[in-house]
């Protein structure tokens, strides 16, 4: 068992889950495949989608699949750079938006 | 960017045996990944035999004018491996009684060799169907005289196949050296000028994409569009196909892959992505290496790690096409290079 939340290592192991659920173990694969194949969006621009998503989950396997997966396809640092303010952006609007929460609710109980 | 090949910096990754062991031991001595061997043995592959011989592939010399991060030859300028023209007499006589229907001339720079324009010329005459050069392209611009290249090649009518390892100046510079991208590109212009590559033209002129770094190489056709679209738009650059070409865990791209602590990843890397569809057409199934001093190999990375064919013959001087095609193919572990994903060979994927 190993001392740390994250390991890289245990990356290589995801297939592994399937062990202890076969079958929507499988499932989940097999969308997860399908999800990422070239169809309306290019397989290119999907994975430039998962690495800004990545960033937002805070996921580290995802940065790290998402980076190598990037540079496979020969995706540029500054491509990716661009990505992940973009999922900031919308993750610190999501935050900011509810500062007009915290407006409406200021003046309502304001006199 | 190193200046000096791991021959000249007297590095111990130098050496065959220490590159050998390395392959060999680590995680797959201790059983965390499985030799190749193994692998093949599961569809009846073990041991590897050569189907029709189709490729002569022949290195004319290891020096080069650039020192590549990524180079399995370790080539570079301080090299001085350099085929005889004694030698190239030897495999003109083949050429000439080989059943093979492409010639394949590669390096080094293949054009620094003094005698490359007098084998090209005697090679051109033996009528083989595909004659290809493989081409850095910045030696085209390294020295006056190799300015007309471009008309040497299509007066022969050579395939040329060219090192292209980006479309941006930032990634081909890291991987190939300062300078490189700008005297690529101009290159790339001035074979267009005398017909190379256009839409339909016969004078053909490929690509080789290989990563910049310890990762694989993506989708082919994929990166091949996204190559074409960068290259017309940006410098209005024309090229038939792209070869995608996945590095071998072996001299300076081992070297890095050690260094920056890569090795075992990009082995796993390779392991998982191994696909038994890719075995049965390796090149080293239909193609004979021969280095600069007349050895034959069963490829190039072969050659590198110092591994002769398993077979009688053993030099050019004596070459009998029966017998080297009734050879077992020898294999390590960088194998698992030409069996990853769609698979790699000098023409790209090959499942």
């Amino acid at each position: 068992m190993a001392n740390s939340y994250y390991d890289p290592a245990d990356l290589r192991k995801f297939g592994k889950i399937t062990e202890w659920s076969e079958e929507i173990g499988n499932k989940f694969f097999d969308y997860y495949g399908k999800v990422f194949e070239e169809g309306a969006l290019s397989a290119r621009e999907k994975s430039l989608i998962a690495l800004a998503v990545a960033h937002v989950v805070k996921c580290p396997y995802c940065i790290d699949a998402y980076t190598k997966d990037g540079l496979q396809r020969g995706i540029t640092k500054e491509e990716m750079m661009e990505a992940v303010h973009a999922g900031a952006a919308i993750e610190s609007g999501a935050t900011l938006v509810h500062g007009v929460q915290m407006m409406n609710k200021y003046n309502k109980l304001s006199m | 960017m190193a200046t000096k090949s791991l021959k000249a910096r007297q590095v111990e990754l130098a050496e065959n045996d220490t590159q050998l062991d390395i392959l060999n031991g680590g995680i797959f001595a201790d059983g965390e990944l499985p030799y190749f061997k193994d692998k093949i043995a599961e569809i009846g592959q073990f041991p590897l035999r050569p189907k029709k011989l189709e490729i002569l592939q022949i290195n004319v010399g290891y020096m080069c004018n650039q020192v590549c991060e990524h180079c399995h030859v370790d080539a570079g300028p301080d090299r001085k491996e350099i085929m005889t023209r004694e030698t190239m007499e030897q495999c003109l006589e083949v050429i000439r009684n080989t059943g093979a229907h492409t010639l394949d001339l590669t390096g080094g720079a293949p054009e620094m060799n003094p005698n490359f324009r007098w084998f090209v010329e005697e090679a051109a005459k033996a009528g083989i169907r595909d004659f290809i050069v493989r081409s850095n392209l910045t030696i085209m611009r390294a020295n006056k005289k190799y300015y007309d290249l471009p008309q040497f090649f299509k007066k022969h009518r050579v395939h040329v196949v060219s090192s292209m390892p980006h479309y941006t100046r930032g990634k081909t510079d890291k991987q190939r050296g300062d300078g490189v991208f700008d005297k690529s590109i101009k290159a790339l212009q001035e074979l267009n000028a005398v017909g190379y590559g256009l839409p339909d033209s016969e004078l053909k002129l490929d690509l080789v994409y290989n990563p910049s770094g310890a990762y694989l190489p993506g989708d082919q056709a994929a990166l091949e569009r996204d190559f074409k679209k960068a290259l017309i738009e940006d410098f209005g650059i024309h090229f038939h196909n792209l070869f995608a070409i996945t590095n071998l865990p072996i001299a300076r791209f081992l070297d890095y892959l050690i260094a920056s602590e890569n090795y075992e990843d990009y082995m796993y890397a390779l392991v998982d992505a191994y696909n038994p569809a890719a075995v049965a057409n390796v090149m080293c199934t239909n193609t004979i290496s021969v280095s600069w001093d007349g050895w034959l190999y069963d490829c190039d990375f072969n050659q590198m790690l110092g591994l002769k064919v398993a077979s009688k013959v053993k030099h050019i001087a004596d070459y009998n096409e029966d017998l080297l095609n009734n050879r077992n193919i020898i294999i390590s572990q960088h194998c698992y290079g030409c069996t990853a994903g769609a698979g790699s060979s000098c023409q790209g994927t090959v499942a």
